[in-house]
């Protein structure tokens, strides 16, 4: 694969009017980084889910409404916190370059 | 039951990839996972499709199980070591179900598939062969699996510890949140159950806190270590992993895990449910 794609991870089959959405791509200095793990914290930065990145280096979480963050561990990588506010109906869309 | 006894390092395991009568097996939440690359030698078990009936909702059988492990090549004497994403979520998970049927000496690799990858160690797409064995499995310990009736009587009597996410036991949220929301039962959780978020026991990394720390976690939240405990969460994955804490790293006696957990009980008719963030009232 040459550099990442840009644009979202497709929704396909994905109810988008009733789920929060947060979802989005890691890179590492341009290239897609597909064996990273992201967590997803709460406001009070407890741990809600983790995922693993996919061969394109994306991830999806269906959250709530409110602001969450985004805690992304990598090998070699120290970890990098995103915040991101979710809302029912929408589609939050997060780069995480580590 | 203690660390040393349940519980090996990533180390361990990578200095013993060709030790004889060592069997590595995979589970994880994401059945692709292991396809992808997994810990040489290791075996795969999917959770969804060897693990659990396909017609009712409930476990294999003793003699799929002694069929399905017997085809995979694990003996009756080896030591099974398990691991898998997500902190060993559903590593866990297999570790409690070895445990239900029997199995003399299983392990849990400390913090599991992401620690490895983490810690850059080699993964492989290459798949083992392991020769067929005549397993025997015993039959099911029910000291350690909890039903619902069981759980129904022990509000406001034992300890009933859940651990999902706090969204989830307060009903704002009905799964965790990398899955789809809609479900069909009742947001909530079972009045007098304590919320200790299962991934309060890992680090980041995925392995486990020491045992002070652990020991404090449930000590804050008001567990009576005289009273029997029972653990659950959505489908009693991640209340495996709490029960092998209490029961394997912490050595507490009867602690039972309700694997039929919130889709089960938030489906019953009739029985109570407290919302919000408090344990709630036994009148709840």
């Amino acid at each position: 694969m040459c550099g990442a794609t840009e644009g979202g991870l497709s929704l396909d089959g994905v109810n988008t009017k009733i789920e929060a959405v947060i979802q989005g791509q890691v890179t590492r200095e341009g290239e897609p980084v597909p064996n990273a793990y992201v967590r997803l914290l709460d406001k009070s930065g407890e741990f809600t889910a983790e995922v693993p990145t996919s061969a394109t280096g994306h991830f999806r979480f269906f959250a709530g409404d409110g602001e969450w963050t985004l805690r992304t561990l990598a090998p070699k990588a120290e970890p990098v916190d995103t915040r991101v506010t979710a809302a029912v109906g929408s589609v939050a869309e997060v780069a995480v370059a580590i | 039951m203690s660390r040393e006894n349940s519980l090996v390092s990533a180390q361990w395991v990578e200095d013993n990839l060709d030790t004889a009568g060592i069997v590595l097996i995979e589970v994880d939440e994401d059945t692709t996972a292991y396809d992808k690359g997994h810990i040489r030698g290791a075996i795969k078990l999917d959770w969804t499709t060897d693990l659990q009936d396909q017609v009712r909702r409930d476990f294999v059988n003793k003699a799929q199980f002694e069929a399905l492990l017997s085809e995979r090549g694990v003996s009756n004497d080896d030591t099974v070591v398990l691991y898998g994403g997500n902190n060993n979520w559903f590593a866990a998970y297999a570790f409690w179900y070895f445990k239900l049927y029997g199995h003399g000496d299983v392990k849990l690799m400390d913090g599991g598939r992401k620690k490895w990858e983490l810690d850059s160690r080699e993964l492989t797409a290459e798949l083992p062969t392991r020769a067929a064995t005549t397993y025997v499995a015993q039959e099911q310990d029910h000291s350690i699996r909890a039903f619902r009736d069981e759980t129904i009587a022990a509000i406001g009597v034992q300890n009933l510890v859940d651990v999902r996410s706090p969204d989830e036991f307060a009903g704002r949220l009905l799964a965790p949140a990398h899955l789809p929301q809609e479900q069909s039962q009742r947001a909530g959780h079972v009045p007098t159950s304590v919320n200790v978020p299962w991934s309060k026991n890992a680090n980041d990394d995925g392995t486990f806190k020491s045992d002070e720390d652990l020991t404090k976690l449930y000590d804050e939240v008001g567990f009576d270590q005289d009273k029997d405990t029972i653990a659950l969460c959505r489908i009693g994955e991640r209340s495996s992993l709490t029960w092998f804490v209490l029961s394997e790293l912490l050595g507490r006696k009867n602690v039972k895990n309700y694997d039929g957990s919130w889709t089960e009980y938030g489906s019953l008719v009739g029985v109570p449910i407290a919302l919000g963030d408090e344990p709630g009232t036994v009148d709840a």
